[in-house]
């Protein structure tokens, strides 16, 4: 029998703090805390002294006063009248048009790269080795760099268009031109359009809205028919045939919409020294969205080959084994393993390519950071709010689509135990 | 036996197999012609290989590689190829070579850099391969002191001092550690610290007007090129797994108050690109600094890029942390490790093998992102190359210049990613 030790007293000695590990780690945590309040408060205090050093004050007030310069690509109204806080919007939508784009064409060449690299030809799959292994181990900035300068010096000038006998010519039927001042597309017009909504800071075209809706009413109708065809098919045991009625009501609302705002396309057209009409898109935008969508677009791609390789070859046979046909196998079986290996770090790159979009300052496409955090930032001479601010935005952009993936994450988690 | 028809009693000698079934034709029918659509991709790709190899071939055939001005290379090339035809005029290489590499570095001292390099690669040997002498680990460990006296110049007894306070936090540790044990490892954590503060440049003031030795004394300014990029680069890749390591421990963390800060850390400077951080240092760091402070750039810019790229490190090993089972903590724990035990002898051997190529490719990434020092107006070989564009003689030029810095960081990042699959299969234990 083993003589029982006392239960230990209360007599609390200042060494427990240290020792006694109910204690070591409030010890531990309040130095912590304290140093690092301290830190802070030596960072914030060196701050103040130099602020008014300089005589300068820490205000946001700035953002309501005229900007005063041009901007010459916006996706929203704007002036050199307008404030720069309204410039910070149109650099902000700018970033954020410019990454959408990025995303969408590096997702299209990175699953096509992905797939090709894992193709049996071997022809096919080497180039695409080569692709990926040159793309991704040279810096960005320099794609962006090459493919701008190959964008404003090898491509033709707009006089080449001239003439009876042009040495360049407008491709894809006469409707796009790429020059070295930029590409020139066809631009969507309306005869009878409905004019704009006053939203208080924003004006929104009533035209868009008008398809969006129509859109977003012809694929709820579309859903309406194919649920009611199951409904019926439950019942009954015979699916009716719907195909002609899901053509109609995708089909006949937006041709009517197309008709009744009298939608063309305004062609770009060769007038003097320039292309008039239609839309421009500058050679910066056309060298950022390139450049960045071909290297993220190599990210992606060894994603792709990595989900698709680590789902087991037996699967498949499983899945062919139960009658499935190769195409539902794909769709039912392999697909949904495959993309919850692929779609979390696919989010991420779209994370990257969003805050990669700020290099734009290699070639002068007007994002956020050079509105923002350039020409607003040096005319205010307010760099400690301007920089404040802009990685407050970056920020509140990146933990959104943290956010949101971590809501996808964990609806494809493995439900286990 | 009369009634048998007929037995064989010979055996045939084998037939060969089909001409189709043998050999290249058999290997092209299996992996190029397998069937239609891969006979089309298959076309495509050798007219895409087509194209390439007749557009460039015959440009790089035409290269030239001695001229003065893009005019006079233009005009080589077509008074030895014809008119209209076009080459590489590689020329502006060959004239510029040294700038792109070591920037505005002082031409006669060329040598300095060299050897940096060269010792680099004699430093990185223990590290990287298990083969050559242990003993030379502590080259390794001397070399940032070395490299750093070797690039900026100076009296060698700087670093020769900054050096000694390891040896004084051992001395301080060994002193004390009989005394009392916590005693002995805050007495090692605080030795060197008060030495730098007050005892180092005194020393080493005293150790130069006694041993006079140093070399030729170079501002951070006269950086520039490639030399910048391994400069930073090799810095932030040193730094920052170590520094990643810990923040990723700390996230793991069961004290609140750390493993908050250290989810805020990561999770705000991710969350932000490189280039605001670089702003920030080259704009706002004096903000933040007691007023007067003055602090070299090229250290601002490492500071930034080893916390920007320590914050991605830390989610790379958290990675391998999730990795592990749970039960090796447990194992550790039943052995009677304390923590940083087990994490040194159990945790973190198996982690960071699982994040070897999270880790290899940070490393990769945080070399490119160094030419986004050019924005900062640092002169890296990319901004080297704008000026040399700006510059009236090869203005008009591109190709070559891109070609010859992508390749210069293609030699750097391909051989890392090689190496990253070279240690993966090194320490595969598993059989499967």
């Amino acid at each position: 029998m083993s003589t029982a030790v006392d239960a230990p007293g209360s007599n609390f000695r200042l060494g427990m703090l240290i020792y006694d590990t109910r204690y070591r780690s409030l010890t531990i945590q309040v130095v912590f805390l304290a140093l690092l309040i301290a830190f802070f408060v030596w960072l914030v205090d060196n701050t103040i002294h130099n602020l008014s050093l300089k005589g300068k004050d820490f205000d946001f007030g700035f953002l309501f006063v005229r900007a005063g310069y041009d901007i010459n690509q916006t996706l929203v109204e704007y002036t050199n009248d307008s404030t720069h806080g309204r410039a910070l919007v149109v650099g902000l939508l700018n970033t954020l048009f410019l990454a959408f784009l990025c995303c969408v064409l590096a997702t299209i060449i990175g699953l096509i790269a992905g797939v090709l690299r894992l193709s049996k030809n071997w022809i096919v799959s080497r180039l695409m080795a080569i692709y990926i292994e040159t793309v991704r181990n040279v810096p960005v900035v320099l794609w962006i760099v090459l493919v701008n300068a190959i964008m404003s010096i090898s491509m033709p000038e707009p006089k080449e268009f001239r003439g009876e006998n042009p040495s360049a010519s407008m491709i894809l039927f006469d409707s796009v031109a790429v020059t070295n001042r930029g590409v020139y597309l066809p631009e969507p017009l309306f005869e009878h359009g409905m004019g704009s909504l006053q939203l208080g800071y924003f004006s929104v075209s009533l035209n868009l809205l008008a398809i969006l809706a129509v859109i977003i009413g012809s694929v709820w109708g579309y859903r309406r028919i194919q649920a009611s065809a199951t409904k019926v098919q439950h019942v009954t045991g015979v699916r009716p045939v719907t195909w002609w009625k899901s053509v109609l009501i995708i089909t006949v609302p937006i041709v009517a919409l197309k008709f009744a705002l009298g939608f063309h396309l305004g062609y770009p057209e060769l007038k003097g020294f320039n292309f008039n009409g239609g839309l421009q898109a500058r050679n910066s935008l056309i060298a950022m969205w390139i450049a960045l969508s071909v290297y993220s677009a190599t990210y992606i791609a060894e994603n792709v080959r990595a989900g698709v390789m680590a789902i087991s070859r037996g699967q498949t046979e499983a899945a062919l084994a139960l009658g499935l046909r190769s195409g539902l196998a794909l769709r039912l079986v392999v697909l949904p393993q495959a993309l919850r290996l692929i779609v979390p770090p696919l989010i991420s790159q779209y994370l990257s390519i969003t805050k990669n979009t700020s290099l734009a300052i290699a070639v002068g496409y007007m994002d956020l950071r050079s509105t923002l955090g350039g020409i607003t930032m040096n005319q205010t001479g307010r760099e400690m709010e301007s920089m404040l601010l802009l990685m407050g935005i970056y920020l509140t952009i990146s933990l959104i689509i943290s956010a949101l993936m971590n809501v996808y994450n964990k609806s494809i988690a493995l439900k286990e135990r | 036996m009369a009634d048998t028809a007929f037995v064989r009693d010979k055996m045939l000698a084998p037939q060969k197999a089909p001409s189709s079934e043998v050999g290249a034709l058999r290997w092209m029918r299996e992996n190029l012609f397998s069937g239609p659509l891969n006979t089309i991709l298959t076309l495509a790709a050798l007219y895409f290989v087509y194209v390439i190899v007749a557009t460039i071939g015959p440009w790089l055939s035409r290269s030239v590689w001695n001229a003065s001005t893009l005019q006079e290379c233009r005009a080589i090339v077509e008074a030895s190829f014809g008119e209209g035809k076009k080459g590489a005029c590689f020329a502006v290489i060959n004239e510029r070579w040294q700038q792109i590499i070591f920037g505005f570095y002082p031409r006669d001292l060329y040598w300095r850099p060299t050897l940096t390099m060269v010792l680099m690669l004699v430093a990185l040997g223990p590290v990287l391969f298990t083969w050559v002498p242990r003993k030379l680990l502590w080259f390794s460990f001397a070399f940032p002191a070395v490299a750093f006296w070797l690039l900026w110049g100076g009296t060698v007894w700087l670093p020769v001092a900054i050096l000694l306070a390891f040896g004084v936090a051992y001395a301080a540790y060994r002193v004390l550690t009989p005394v009392n044990g916590l005693l002995g490892i805050v007495a090692a954590i605080i030795a060197p610290i008060l030495y730098w503060l007050y005892l180092c440049a005194p020393l080493a003031n005293v150790l130069e007007t006694a041993l006079p030795f140093g070399l030729r004394t170079l501002q951070s300014h006269e950086f520039g090129g490639f030399l910048l990029s391994s400069v930073i680069g090799v810095s932030g890749i040193a730094f920052s797994l170590p520094l990643g390591i810990l923040l990723a421990l700390g996230r793991q963390s069961d004290l609140f108050v750390v493993k908050t800060t250290c989810v805020a850390f990561i999770e705000g400077f991710r969350g932000v690109p490189l280039i605001t951080l670089l702003f920030v240092a080259s704009l706002l760091l004096n903000y933040f600094l007691p007023p007067g402070t003055e602090f070299d750039v090229i250290l601002r810019v490492i500071i930034m890029v080893t916390i920007f790229s320590a914050a991605y490190m830390a989610e790379v090993v958290r990675g391998g942390l999730a990795a592990l089972p749970r039960g090796q903590y447990e194992a550790a724990d039943a052995l009677g490790l304390d923590y940083w035990q087990a994490q040194r002898l159990i945790i973190m051997p198996q982690a960071l093998k699982v994040s070897i190529p999270g880790i290899v490719g940070n490393f990769i990434g945080l070399f490119k992102d160094t030419t986004l020092v050019s924005f900062i107006s640092l002169q890296d070989p990319l901004q080297l190359v704008a000026s040399i564009r700006a510059n009236q003689e090869w203005n008009g030029i591109y190709w070559e210049l891109f070609i010859f810095v992508g390749l210069l960081f293609f030699a750097f990042c391909f051989p890392m990613s090689r190496y990253s699959m070279y240690l993966e299969r090194k320490l595969k234990t598993d059989h499967r």
